[in-house]
């Protein structure tokens, strides 16, 4: 069995999925409208990460003295990170860790990096050779798929793997990592052992079910977790957005009703074939 | 003035370079030519001479690293090679298809150059400045943005440019012919290697659904595995109508999450068997799945909520069939929406197909 698995998850926080976004530039500081008003829930991709870490712990506990552990480091705005967090305790146990800061897509990512990698290399108990840092392969705000790899390099981690579906750990500490790749197919790795980079898509576990006793003990933690969170502020390195637009969306929907499923299969035929 | 180096990668052998790395190729002699830059492009495969001799009449200089290691897409070692590349060619712009091989590490090299990057990139334009297009939140808002700061890595979407078209025609390609060229071998020091890929798989059975360069996705809802008019779940037609309908048009196969997450309604507690056995989460369209590139997408038995058609950005041509005329494809998101049964109308459709009208 492996020894003790440390496991960082990074996640940030993204608006409800159903939520209608519009870009609003207020004061040269780009975000979204009524942001801090929006719904918000953990990133999806990153929430996979943090489902599996769970269950690689529940599976490698490690040893009463030298125990596995899940850290959850996020950054966002406090009160928004509480909000969220009040759902997430329940879902699996985490040590938490707040960086405060902006919510939202348009942060350069290399801040974002910088900030992240200066919090996990300096969390207490954190052992490098152990570590396995997991989060999104991409987010759904930014959704750029390099923040995690920034941090890896910046830990000086040189085994990376990115929209990974599954790990499965050997006895001897190598893993093996099922990575998306085109068409539809994994790539299969073996690696050695920790320290590795895995970059979740959505991997293989359903969310877990509320458990309150398990949101009752991370509380514990989360409260001063959010209490003493450092600000971070994120530099620009150079990016500037020309412009921000939504999409026209809209199409003129033509209704076929009352058609014979032979008419429609006709017309979708033609519409298929046309060049 | 800026010079731009495009990355590039064989496959297979190595003769040949990916489809991807040739739309890569494509935006940077465009914007070479825009710019007056000058323009690099660098190779990594086993033996890429003979891909990179096709990349002459570019007039780019080319640059390759070679060696067995670089068969395997692997993290620690091509970040290595791509490295090696930028140093010798020393570029302002880096300019990389995204595929996954590259998504894997560009941002890593971009950090070890003390560069930054940008990705999903969907347009490069711009005179004086370079300006990029790419979406935030999910193919919600499109940004263009720009850079002051210098190596800038462009990771540029697939099919967002026509791949490079070389001067032989594609069956002398695929006979290896090369081209006298004069090709630069960078060397690269690699770190000890701790990860192998060890092969590829596909988790679909019933054969490959997702097809990148089709026409046409087709899109499964979790109608499909809804409860019919005659009470029962029709699991095994369902998933017998998708797959003849897959086979007979060669269309790509997308599903909403609502259905790769489902089990069968008519499945007991525990059993953790899928009604359609094919889908998975590589599927998945929309907000935490896939954004494909197709030019037509007939959705079926979807009932088009948002999260699920963000995925649908960069489909042209939409049709849906659909039993509810007030879904949300009816609401402005689909060119056409057929209210009907699509049991009935796949199975029509399947059968025009295979008596060769199709």
């Amino acid at each position: 069995m492996p020894n003790a698995l440390h496991i960082v998850v990074c996640a940030g926080i993204v608006p409800d999925p159903l939520q209608t976004l519009e870009p609003v530039n207020n004061s040269n500081v780009l975000g979204i409208k009524n942001e801090n008003a929006l719904p918000a829930v953990l990133d999806p991709w990153a929430a996979s990460a943090l489902y599996e870490a769970a269950a690689l712990i529940r599976k490698f506990p490690g040893s009463p003295q030298q125990p596995s552990k899940v850290w959850l480091v996020s950054l966002g705005p406090k009160a928004k990170l509480q909000q969220v967090m009040m759902t997430v305790a329940q879902k699996a146990s985490f040590q938490f860790v707040a960086i405060d800061g902006p919510i939202g897509g348009f942060p350069d990512a290399h801040s974002t990096a910088a900030v992240l990698a200066e919090t996990i290399a300096a969390l207490p108990g954190l052992e490098r050779e152990r570590l396995l840092l997991f989060g999104g392969w991409e987010s759904a705000t930014r959704g750029a798929g390099v923040t995690l790899q920034l941090v890896g390099e910046r830990l000086g981690i040189a085994d990376q793997f990115q929209g990974v579906d599954q790990i499965e750990l050997r006895d001897d500490g190598s893993f093996e990592v099922l990575e998306r790749i085109e068409g539809g197919k994994h790539q299969v790795s073996l690696c050695a052992g920790t320290p590795a980079v895995l970059g979740w898509a959505t991997g293989s576990l359903a969310e877990p079910r509320n458990n309150p006793q398990v949101g009752m003990t991370n509380m514990r933690g989360i409260l001063p977790a959010l209490q003493k969170a450092k600000s971070a502020n994120l530099q620009a390195n150079g990016l500037r957005y020309l412009s921000l637009s939504l999409p026209k969306t809209q199409r003129t929907t033509r209704l076929v009703k009352d058609q014979s499923p032979k008419a429609i299969a006709d017309e979708l035929l033609a519409w298929i074939r046309e060049e | 003035m800026e010079s731009i180096l495009v990355l590039a990668h064989g496959y297979g052998s190595g003769n040949l370079l990916a489809k991807t790395s040739l739309e890569a190729v494509t935006a940077g002699v465009n914007l070479a030519r825009q710019l007056g830059a000058t323009l690099s492009i660098g190779v990594i495969g086993a033996d890429p001479a003979s891909a990179a001799g096709r990349l002459a009449p570019t007039g780019a200089r080319l640059l390759a690293v070679s060696g067995e290691a670089f068969t395997q897409a692997r993290y620690s070692s091509d970040a290595a090679a791509c490295e090696a590349l930028c140093r010798a060619a020393q570029a302002s712009i880096v300019i990389l298809p995204g595929c996954a091989r590259f998504a894997r590490v560009a941002a890593g090299v971009a950090y070890r150059l003390a560069a930054v990057i940008d990705t999903h990139i969907t347009a490069i334009g711009g005179t004086d400045n370079v300006e990029a297009s790419r979406w935030f939140y999910r193919q919600r808002v499109e940004a263009i943005i720009t850079r002051d700061t210098r190596p800038w890595f462009l990771l540029v979407d697939t099919g967002t440019h026509p791949a490079y078209e070389l001067p032989l025609g594609e069956s002398a390609l695929s006979e290896g012919v090369r081209l006298p060229v004069a090709l630069e071998q960078i060397a690269v020091e690699l770190p000890p290697q701790r990860t192998t890929v060890t092969g590829l798989r596909s988790p679909t059975l019933g054969g490959e659904t997702i097809r990148p360069d089709a026409k046409l996705l087709f899109v499964a809802g979790a109608g499909w595995t809804k409860k019919q008019p005659d009470g029962q779940v029709h699991g095994s037609d369902a998933a017998r109508l998708i797959l003849d309908f897959l086979n007979a048009s060669g269309a790509s196969l997308g599903s909403s999450k609502s259905l790769v997450d489902q089990k069968s309604e008519n499945q007991g507690a525990g059993e953790n068997q899928q009604v359609l056995p094919f889908l998975t989460h590589l599927n998945q369209i929309g907000q935490t799945g896939a954004t494909p590139r197709h030019r037509k997408g007939l959705s079926t038995c979807c009932y088009g909520e948002e999260p699920h058609v963000v995925g649908w950005r960069f489909i042209s041509e939409r049709r849906a069939i659909s039993l509810d005329p007030n879904c949300g494809w009816a609401r402005g998101k689909a060119d056409v929406v057929y209210v009907a049964d699509a049991f009935q109308v796949i199975a029509e459709l399947n059968s025009l197909m295979n008596s060769g009208q199709g």
